[in-house]
């Protein structure tokens, strides 16, 4: 299923043989996108405001611009970085996210890259409905014609009939001064792809029929919400339509669609970017190795790693449509030739990725012993039981974790060759001694150091420096041995389940699910009567009332939107 | 040479470029060089900061004398050249008020913003050089230029706060494209014909700013911050169109660089050593040329993620964990990188003070800001945290000195930076950190 090229939505007209777009059953199949909606405006809302401003991540922009222009057309440039909130998520950061001057230079730069494209000689057939009279003058009629469709893609609603007059008119203001009808289109659509309706997600609310005085999102609200949750991508053309019929704001048709959804082979681009967030992964940009250290270590080594657990994730959340608690104990993965060496096995394949799967008496079981997790949390040296402890405390279960005093005396954790603490073991336990850190190192440690036979880059090792390695732990008064006795315990443990559960509802909202306890304890109720199916958990979560109900706020003062606080909320 | 978009777009008009040709002037500064000949403009005067990780061994870096004539110990002994244009400020304090000592973050957050942190990444209010930049950086093709040789391109103590930070240029040949590639005007260049391209980009421009009030009308009060943070990134690059539309005024030190080889970015010592030297010699011609007035270079990141090959752990970890030499009295493995650090930063003020302005050097034309995060990372301290500046921002400061602040708040020293680049503020910082005493012994 790698190999299978994701359905692209290409606005291209050659496809778009006025496909009627009448029935959501043809919903993977997307081509023909355009015409017969392309014309209408949005009519003027009612009431409407704005409740959440999301910015687009980098993998949702480089997605929504090969969704609506084709995989063709190159995105090169650097995203100014959304600032991931203390043990949150990107997607919570993404929207408090502003656009810098620095930041807003690149997505200039970048768009003009895209339009450049999009208009050139090679592809602009596929994208106008129409020939200008001369090459080197402006029609605005043309223009018009041609940005109205593929701005209903990037603003994931229709235009408006200001909006369209505006970028036709800048269509037309750059033609004349550049003197090409293409350039003018280029820069109009360089304009469009640098707009605060493109590069964030804008949610808007209406009045809620059902709820007098209070908000729902409105359809295209949760188109958005839908695609992007499920997809990681911008709203499909039959996901848009779907929204202009108002079908988005009834439960019954929302269930449907949000199940074909799930159901689609690109939910694995949408469970790929939920756990880049929730596992932290751009912390693998900063990933280094000592190469004295780890001589098998290289850059080829530091893409497959994260690329290999989310192949693990895909495969058993996504193609074999598992049970969450399994990826704690999975003994299938994948590796490819950059892997081979750090995990000691022969890859025949020269640029794939092979399927393997672990003997039942190997150590190598679940999640906490792939290489990337293994890796991540680590010195660049030597392996850390207390890094890789707290990482599984606050990402898996969330639990956060408190921070070292600021003044900790690291003098007994000497260097890796102590002659006296030979062992990570032996050097946390004198350094634990003191009891300032060993409140938190009880937390961490227990369920770190039976992941120690692991070394700091993954690779299986017995010993340290001469000593057999003691692959003992705790967790929850429970004892147990290694990385298959600890994923065990964590697969059985409520909190495992109730984490996800909470990870993919702030995800989906962009907000902090900190109050949302009666709304959580719902969830994982559901969750567990799915039999844990992630994608079951995705699908509630995509369709749950709750998350698309918005409190009224006078206009002018920020939008507080607490799912809890709304009343009938968990009903 | 003020700029009028009309006037300029009317000379393009149904795009027939129009070349304004001027004669290179062999003397492009005035009697007393301090302003250029052939525009009476006077010469720009930068300001930018200077960032190192980790601190420093505080005895056998900071001088025991205060005053001119400062001693240079072991640790500073790599400026010794320049001393007589560096000040050495010692002694200021961050008091927090209660809210955590975030390890590596609140030193270096409380300098710049003059308020406690609140988090790992993110900043509880806008950084004075942005402040400083809304005063000087906006006649400039760049407002500002973010560089990190080492920590990726969150590597940044420069931002507005409420979620915003300034990304940091990691890759010396990506910093070359975007100041040297196209869009770079030479002002030294005997002709100039503004780019119709440009001038279309420009018009275009400013109809995105005309579609903002559809959005406000419907937006609440915390969106429409950050919408307000959008139109005024819109408004920077507008004026970025604006200078590339200008015919630039000649630039004596302005000599366009090559394009460096495509080199590795890691943490590597002596890599990031090397990069920071071109990634130093690239933004030095940006501001020879004019090209922006205010910078932010971070040479390594608040934990250091230094690494040096053959060594098990990273900077950062060696201050933990590296046992004080009993004979040396210092960890010796970590005072490898605090002298790289102050080599490099050496580095960077004589590539400054190598360029001819006038009767002085770039780097008399400038006032740069060093600093760290700790005193000493061992410990974490944010008392006392070893800053510096150099150059005297035009003669407006006093140079070679050593300042003890007397364990008074480090804001003052966020607020007389701001007021020597002229930034209207006489109070600045927030809670215990708020004052309106600026250093008086700085001033010139």
């Amino acid at each position: 299923m790698f190999a299978a090229a994701s359905p692209v939505l290409r606005l291209r007209l050659a496809l778009a043989v006025m496909t009627p777009l009448l029935t959501w059953s043809c919903m993977p199949v997307q081509s023909g996108p355009v015409a017969g909606v392309a014309a209408s405006a949005a009519p003027a809302p009612v009431g409407q405001q704005i409740v959440a401003m999301r910015r687009l991540t980098e993998a949702q922009y480089r997605n929504a611009v090969a969704d609506i222009f084709g995989p063709d057309i190159q995105v090169a440039g650097r995203f100014e970085p959304i600032v991931r909130p203390a043990h949150q998520l990107i997607a919570t950061g993404a929207a408090s996210a502003s656009i810098s001057p620095a930041g807003l230079e690149q997505f200039d730069a970048m768009a003009r890259g895209v339009a450049g494209q999009v208009f050139d000689a090679k592809h602009r057939a596929a994208f106008m409905p129409c020939t200008p009279k001369d090459e080197a003058l402006p029609d605005e009629g043309c223009a018009r014609a041609t940005l109205t469709p593929i701005g209903r893609y990037l603003f994931r609603r229709p235009m408006t009939a200001e909006e369209q007059a505006a970028v036709a008119g800048m269509a037309g203001a750059a033609a004349r001064t550049s003197g090409s009808f293409y350039t003018g289109l280029q820069l109009a659509l360089s304009a469009m792809l640098t707009a605060p309706d493109f590069l964030y997600v804008i949610e808007t609310a209406e009045p809620d029929p059902d709820r007098p005085g209070q908000l729902r999102l409105d359809n295209y609200s949760r188109a958005s919400r839908l695609s992007f949750l499920l997809w990681n991508t911008t709203p499909s053309a039959a996901l848009l339509a779907a929204a202009e019929r108002g079908r988005l704001v009834d439960p019954d048709q929302m269930q449907v669609i949000a199940e074909d959804m799930v159901k689609s082979p690109r939910l694995e681009d949408g469970v790929r970017a939920f756990f880049s967030d929730m596992l932290m992964f751009e912390k693998f940009d900063d990933l280094a190795k000592d190469p004295v250290v780890y001589p098998r270590f290289n850059a080829e080594v530091a893409k497959a790693l994260p690329e290999q657990m989310l192949r693990m994730l895909v495969d058993e959340l996504v193609t074999r449509n598992g049970d969450y608690r399994e990826i704690f104990t999975t003994r299938r993965t994948f590796v490819n030739r950059a892997l081979g060496p750090v995990y000691n096995v022969p890859v025949a394949s020269r640029t794939g990725w092979e399927p393997i799967e672990f003997a039942p008496d190997d150590d190598r079981a679940g999640i906490l012993s792939q290489g990337g997790f293994l890796a991540l949390y680590s010195h660049s040296g030597r392996s850390s039981p207390t890094l890789r402890g707290r990482a599984i405390r606050e990402r898996l279960l969330c639990q956060p974790v408190p921070d070292p005093p600021g003044n900790v005396n690291f003098a007994v954790v000497q260097d890796t060759t102590n002659k006296e603490f030979r062992t990570a073991r032996a050097r946390l336990s004198a350094h634990a001694n003191d009891p300032s850190c060993s409140s938190c190192h009880r937390i961490t440690d227990p369920i770190g150091l039976p992941l120690e036979r692991f070394d700091g880059i993954g690779a299986y090792r017995a010993q340290e420096n001469g000593v057999d390695i003691d692959r003992s732990g705790t967790f929850e008064g429970k004892a147990l041995m290694g990385a298959s006795g600890l994923g065990m315990l964590l697969s059985v443990n409520p909190a495992t389940t109730e984490c996800v559960a909470s990870r993919v509802l702030e995800y989906a909202t962009g907000r902090s699910t900190e109050d949302e306890d009666k709304v959580l304890a719902k969830l994982e109720q559901g969750f567990s009567s799915d039999g844990y199916r992630f994608s079951a958990l995705l699908l509630r979560i995509a369709t749950l009332p709750e998350a698309y109900q918005v409190r009224a706020a006078p206009l002018g003062a920020p939008s507080k939107v607490a799912l809890s606080s709304i009343p009938g909320a968990t009903r | 040479m003020t700029f009028s978009r009309r006037t300029a777009l009317r000379g393009l008009f149904h795009g027939a470029a129009v070349a304004v040709s001027l004669p290179l002037l062999d003397l492009f500064l005035d009697g007393n060089g301090q302003a250029m000949a052939a525009t009476g403009a006077p010469v720009p005067i930068r300001f930018g900061t200077w960032f190192w990780g980790l601190g420093v061994n505080p005895t056998r870096w900071f001088p025991d004398k205060t005053g001119p004539d400062y001693d240079l110990k072991v640790e500073l002994a790599a400026i010794k050249a320049y001393q007589h244009k560096i000040n050495i400020l010692s002694d200021f304090n961050i008091p927090l008020d209660g809210a955590p000592n975030l390890p590596h973050t609140s030193g270096g957050v409380g300098i710049r913003t003059g308020r406690a942190a609140n988090g790992e990444g993110n900043l509880p209010g806008a950084s004075f050089d942005v402040l400083i930049g809304d005063q000087i950086g906006t006649k400039t093709r760049f407002r500002s230029l973010e560089i990190a040789s080492s920590g990726g391109t969150r590597n940044s103590l420069s931002g507005r706060g409420a979620g915003n930070l300034n990304p940091a240029e990691n890759s010396p040949t990506a910093l070359y494209t975007r100041l040297f590639g196209p869009g770079f005007r030479d002002p030294n260049s005997s002709s100039f014909t503004p780019d119709p391209t440009v001038m279309a980009r420009r018009s275009v421009l400013s109809s995105v700013t005309d579609q903002r009030k559809a959005l406000e009308a419907k937006l609440g009060a915390s969106d429409k911050a950050r919408l307000d943070q959008y139109f005024t990134s819109v408004r920077q690059l507008e004026s970025q169109l604006d200078v590339e539309l200008t015919k630039p005024a000649p630039m004596e030190g302005c000599a366009v660089p090559r394009k460096p080889v495509e080199r590795e970015v890691n943490s590597e010592i002596e890599n990031v050593v090397e990069n920071h030297k071109i990634m130093t010699d690239l933004l030095v011609m940006a501001m020879a040329c004019d090209n922006t007035r205010v910078f932010n270079m971070n040479f390594n990141n608040g934990a250091s993620s230094l690494t040096r090959i053959g060594s098990t752990i990273t900077h950062h970890q060696l201050t933990h964990e590296e046992p004080l030499d009993n004979r040396l009295g210092y960890q010796p493995d970590v005072t490898f990188f605090v002298d790289k650090c102050m080599e490099a930063w050496a580095y960077f003020v004589g590539a400054l003070d190598g360029v001819r302005e006038g009767d002085g050097t770039l780097l008399d034309h400038s006032l740069v800001f060093a600093h760290s995060e700790t005193e000493f990372a061992k410990l974490h301290t944010i008392d006392n945290i070893p800053m510096m500046t150099a150059g005297s921002a035009g003669g407006r400061i006093k140079t070679g000195m050593h300042i003890a602040g007397g364990g008074t708040v480090v804001s003052r020293v966020g607020l007389t930076l701001q007021q020597v680049m002229g930034v209207p503020v006489d109070r600045w910082g927030a809670q215990s950190l708020e004052t309106n005493k600026p250093i008086s012994e700085l001033l010139a």
